[in-house]
This record gives structure tokens, sequence and C-alpha cells, in this order.
């Protein structure tokens, strides 16, 4: 993200062009003497287009995201303290939605979900991924091949994946019928809440290797093969050079896939909606925060204001779940 | 020449043992990652005549059909869905790949005021998490009497701010002299761009329309929440109505997700050259 900096920046050497050089009206062919190319490099001053085309191009942008991203936010927040339904204006009500909420059993039930589903699928989603790219990383003949099948389940839709596993998790499905044949005898996968809860975790990982599986091997691709060879002539064997040469080589890594997953597993919905039922199984004991969101603010008499509510709390967790992890990173930095 | 190269492959060659342990771990994910596709697979060709819970398992069907997709065809519109997807993804393909290069180019090559909060719009809209608007979305769509149609469905996804970021990158991992060059010899922003910057950026290009469409293609939540007449539906939601009117015969729900899923792996198979170069590039990096 930080490559324009470095790169449209003067290099350290050359001393940088503060507001000295005129403006160059755009179209206008002038020889390249050496100076104004160095100037042209450092770019600020000199413009070699209309005022007006960098934001012809933003337009469609800024449209669309501030029209679809940051207006809605901003409503939602506004929302969250009326009593809006889908149609009818809202009055301000203050806080009543978020008093309500927290002495609504369901938004503790979605909030525990959402948070067991974060410590349930992180830590895999963090090492496992980073196992296969070290797998795949070195090139073998027919690898292309396994690093695509690899990333298939990423490819497929959240429906599919859903309903692959539904069939395989069923008490009649296949891994019942292999745990009767082992004399486990038949495990109810989708019947008990917290089984379910922890097999819709499994789907989660298992979609999502492939997909960390690829930001890892980018990362990879960065690490010197010198210190792993020095490693190895220092004796080594595999596993300590992973844990000191790859693991410190792609710390920084770790804790964006860290982020990144911890995010959308707070967030999950269509696994669970879907193996659990749109209402989130008996009682709604698997229901998570962003399936109250669609049940409470979406149909004809959708609570928009309560709804609102919820998804502030959700935007909030987000947040927070993501600074907590990117603060997490920058102390063991620090102490390194 | 060729000595040499012979001599580094056998310095980098490992131990045969390693290799074949290797090739084994490799084929055990790949049983994980692969099998219940297959698994789904051979369910749906499998004849009315044959237990499907027989035990043991067996993934070769024994009375090989393809009547079950008739019947799916029969029950859903699943063509009509497929149709309403593929336009859907095609379009949100287009839009991501126009909208998101233009406005990358704009903030990675051009200087003007008002760059960096035009960079914060992006920013906070990336921070800002789908789930978390879709109620005011819904509500927004209603109001533009757009509820129910495919352009509700595409429309919040169409430039993904995500997909700005990443040709912004892209843009600006370009030396810069080419285009410095062309605009001595009087290129203007538009002739730069799309003649120099845009075919210099083609493997970000592609991973942003493979992503584009599988966004679209893949996408659950929000077009349930804006569909309701069962003529819109996308794959996704008819597949799940499937599940719902018909969870008792698992070859036809088997059929339904092999039809959703079988385009989605042929397009990527194709595409994953560019795919994993595009990545590779350092389009994903932290």
């Amino acid at each position: 993200m930080s490559d324009t900096t470095s790169r449209s920046g003067v290099s350290p050497g050359a001393p940088r062009p503060e507001h000295t050089d005129a403006p160059v009206p755009a179209g206008t062919a002038s020889p390249p003497s050496e100076p104004v190319r160095r100037r042209a490099r450092a770019a600020p001053g000199i413009r070699t287009h209309l005022p007006s085309s960098p934001w012809l191009f933003l337009a469609p942008g800024l449209l669309i995201v501030g029209g679809f991203s940051l207006y809605p936010f901003l409503s939602t927040v506004v929302n969250s303290f009326t009593d809006a339904r889908t149609l009818t204006e809202g009055q301000f009500v203050g806080g009543t939605n978020y008093q309500e909420l927290v002495h609504d059993a369901m938004f503790w039930t979605g909030l525990r979900n959402s948070l067991l589903y974060v410590l349930g699928v992180v830590p895999p989603l963090v090492i496992l991924p980073l196992l296969l790219a070290i797998l795949v990383q070195r090139h073998l003949p027919g690898i292309a091949f396994f690093r695509a099948a690899f990333y298939t389940p990423v490819v497929a839709s959240v429906v599919v994946v859903g309903l692959i596993w539904v069939w395989l998790l069923d008490d009649r499905g296949l891994i019942n019928a292999l745990l009767e044949a082992v004399g486990v005898g038949t495990v109810g996968f989708l019947s008990d809440p917290w089984l379910l809860l922890l097999s819709a975790m499994a789907v989660t990982v298992w979609k999502g290797l492939g997909y960390y599986m690829i930001i890892y091997l980018a990362a990879l691709a960065n690490v010197p093969r010198e210190l792993h060879e020095a490693c190895a002539v220092d004796g080594a064997g595999a596993v300590r050079r992973f844990l000191t040469v790859t693991v410190p080589a792609v710390r920084s890594t770790m804790v964006l896939v860290a982020a990144l997953s911890s995010v959308s597993a707070f967030k999950v919905f269509s696994e669970v909606y879907l193996m659990a039922g749109p209402t989130g199984g008996p009682g709604g004991e698997d229901t998570t925060l962003v399936m109250l969101v669609q049940q409470v603010g979406t149909g004809l008499s959708g609570r928009v204001g309560y709804a609102s509510a919820l998804s502030v709390v959700v935007f909030v967790i987000t947040l927070g779940l993501m600074l907590l992890v990117l603060r997490a990173n920058r102390k063991k930095e620090d102490e390194a | 020449m060729r000595g040499e190269v012979k001599q580094e492959r056998r310095e980098r060659r490992m131990p045969r043992w390693r290799l074949l342990l290797r090739y084994l771990l490799l084929l055990a994910v790949l049983a994980v990652t692969i099998g219940p596709f297959l698994w789904q697979l051979s369910t749906s060709l499998k004849g009315a005549g044959e237990d499907i819970y027989r035990y043991p398992p067996s993934l070769i069907p024994r009375h090989l059909t393809f009547g079950n997709y008739a019947d799916v065809a029969e029950i859903i519109p699943v063509w009509d869905f497929a149709l309403n997807s593929l336009k859907v993804a095609a379009a949100n393909v287009l839009t991501n790949c126009v909208g998101a290069a233009l406005a990358g180019y704009a903030l990675a090559r051009m200087r003007f005021t008002g760059r960096k909060t035009a960079l914060v719009v992006f920013v906070m809209a990336m921070l800002v998490p789908v789930e978390s608007i879709m109620i005011a979305q819904f509500v927004t769509m209603r109001e533009l009497q757009l509820n129910n149609t495919l352009i509700g469905v595409l429309l919040p996804a169409c430039i993904g701010a995500m997909n700005v970021m990443l040709m912004r990158n892209a843009f600006a991992g370009v030396p810069y002299e080419i285009e410095q060059a062309a605009f001595v010899d009087g290129a203007n922003a538009w002739q730069r761009f799309v003649r120099i910057a845009l075919p210099s950026v083609k493997g970000t290009l592609a991973v942003v329309a493979i992503f584009a469409f599988m966004g679209a293609w893949d996408d659950f939540l929000w077009p349930l929440i804006v569909l309701s007449d069962q003529s819109k539906f996308t794959l996704t939601i008819g597949l799940n109505f499937l599940h719902g009117t018909f969870a008792d015969n698992q070859r036809l729900v088997a059929a339904g997700t092999v039809i959703a899923v079988l385009p989605l792996i042929a397009l990527f198979a194709c595409l994953q050259r560019y795919f994993f170069r595009g990545v590779g590039e350092g389009a994903v990096k932290g």
C-alpha cells in the first residue's frame, strides 16, 4: 500500500524541487531537458493533465462507493437511534434500541456464537494455510495443478459448499457411514447445536484454506533462500528452520491473515444459515450476529432501527478486532 | 550453459523418499479439498434405483444417469437462474475493471488537490463491513425502487473499494518513464491511461476480473435480501430454495450444486495461470 510514496517521491539523493516549477499546460510538448524530467518524476507541481481529468476518472468510483457504502454507513448510525421500519420513517428514540439490545437474549446468543466463531476459526486459518503454502511452494512437476485444486473450495459458492457439507455430514451421509464403519456410531453433526457450530467452523476453515495459502505464497516468495541454506548448513532440521527462518520472515503476513480471518469469521452468515436453517437451529441456538441483523431488519415489517443498532455493534467489534490484532503485532515488533 | 542448469537442478533435488512423502501429502490434501466435490458429482449421477445411503459408500455410480439434471431443470428454472447469475457477474466484471482502473489510475498517477481526500473515501469504504450496512442499503434500494431487480443486486458492489486500491498499487508499481515520454510526445491523460498504463497492469486486472466474477456469482447474503420474486433469483438463491423444497431428494440437490459450481471451476481452471501470476506480482501483499 505504501508503494506510491516511494515511487513518486524523489530518490533520497536528489533535492526535492519545491514549488519552483512553473506549471506546464497539458499537451505542451517541451523538449525533455534533464531538470524538467526530474521534476516530472517528482510530480507535485507539474500538471500533465487537465484539472478536471482526475475527477472524471474518479467519478464512477466515488459515486458508487459514496452512495452505497459511506452514505448507508451514516444512515445506519442515524437509524440506530430511531424506530424506523422498512416502510415507515423513524422517530428519534435516543438510545432505546441499544437498551433493548442489552436485554435481548438473542443478541447475546448471536454475539457469543460470532465470537466463538473467531476463536474456533482463526488459529487453524493462520497455521494450516502456511503449512499448505510451504507444501506447494517448490516447483515440482504438477505443482500448478495442486495449487489450483487446493484453491477450488475458495472458488465455489458458499451455498454450494454448504450444501455439499450438509450432505457429507448428514446422519446418513458419507462421514457418518465411515464413522459407523470404524465403530464410532452416528454423530449428529447437524442436530446438536454445539456440534453444528463446530461443523460450520470446520467448513469455514476448509473453504478458506486456499485463499490464505495464496497470501502466504506471495510472502514466502520474498524469503531469501540463502537464509534457509545457511541454516541447513548449520545443521538445523526442517522443523527448526520453519520456526527460526520461515515464521519470523512471514510474521507480518500471519498478522494480516489473523486480522482478515477474524474479521470475516466474526461476520459469518452463510455457513451457519445454510447448515442450521434461517432461524439458526432450534430455539435460535446457533444464530450469529449477522443472521440476527438479517432476520430483524428485512422483510416488509423489518425493524430497521433495531437492526441498525445491531449493525453498529457488528461494525464496532469488527473494527476492534482488527485494531486488537494489529496492536498485538506492534507490541511484538517492539520487543524484538 | 546446459550443464550449469543441470548442476543447479541436482543441487536443489531432494532425496527420493522426501519427494515421495511430499507427493503423498499433496495427494492427501487433494483428497480433502476436491473429494467433497467429487462425492457430490457422484451423488448427482446416481440413478433412482441406486441406494445413495448404501454402505460401503461407492464413488462410482452403479447406474450412471443424467436424469437428475433433467429433473432439476424441470422442477426449478435452473437455467434462468444461471442466466441471471451470469448477467450480474458479467456486468460486475465490466464495471469493476473499468471503474477501479479509472479511479486507481487517477489516485496513482495524477496530482491534484483533493487526492488525499479521495483516497480516504476509498479506504474508509474498504473498512466498512458490507454486513453492517446491508439494512441501510436495502432501504436505499427500496427508495430507488430497485428492490427485487438484478440492477439492485449489482449496484452496491459494482465498483469495489478494494479493487480500486489494488489497481492503484498496480499502477504505482509501473515505471513512470514511458508515460513521461508519451506526455512529452503530446499524449493526453486518457491516451496514456489506455495505451500505456492499462497494458502494463493486465495481471492485476485479471485478478480483479476473477474476483469480481466470483464475488457476484457466489454472493448469497445480498441477493437473499434484495430479491423476493422467484423469476429474478440468482443461482445461489435458487439453490437454497431447492434445498429447502427437496431436502429429501439429495440427488436433485447434488445435481443443482454441480450446475452451479462447474462453470466457475471451468472458468477458474482456464484463468488460473493469469490469476496466480497476477497475485504473485504482489497484488496481495500486507
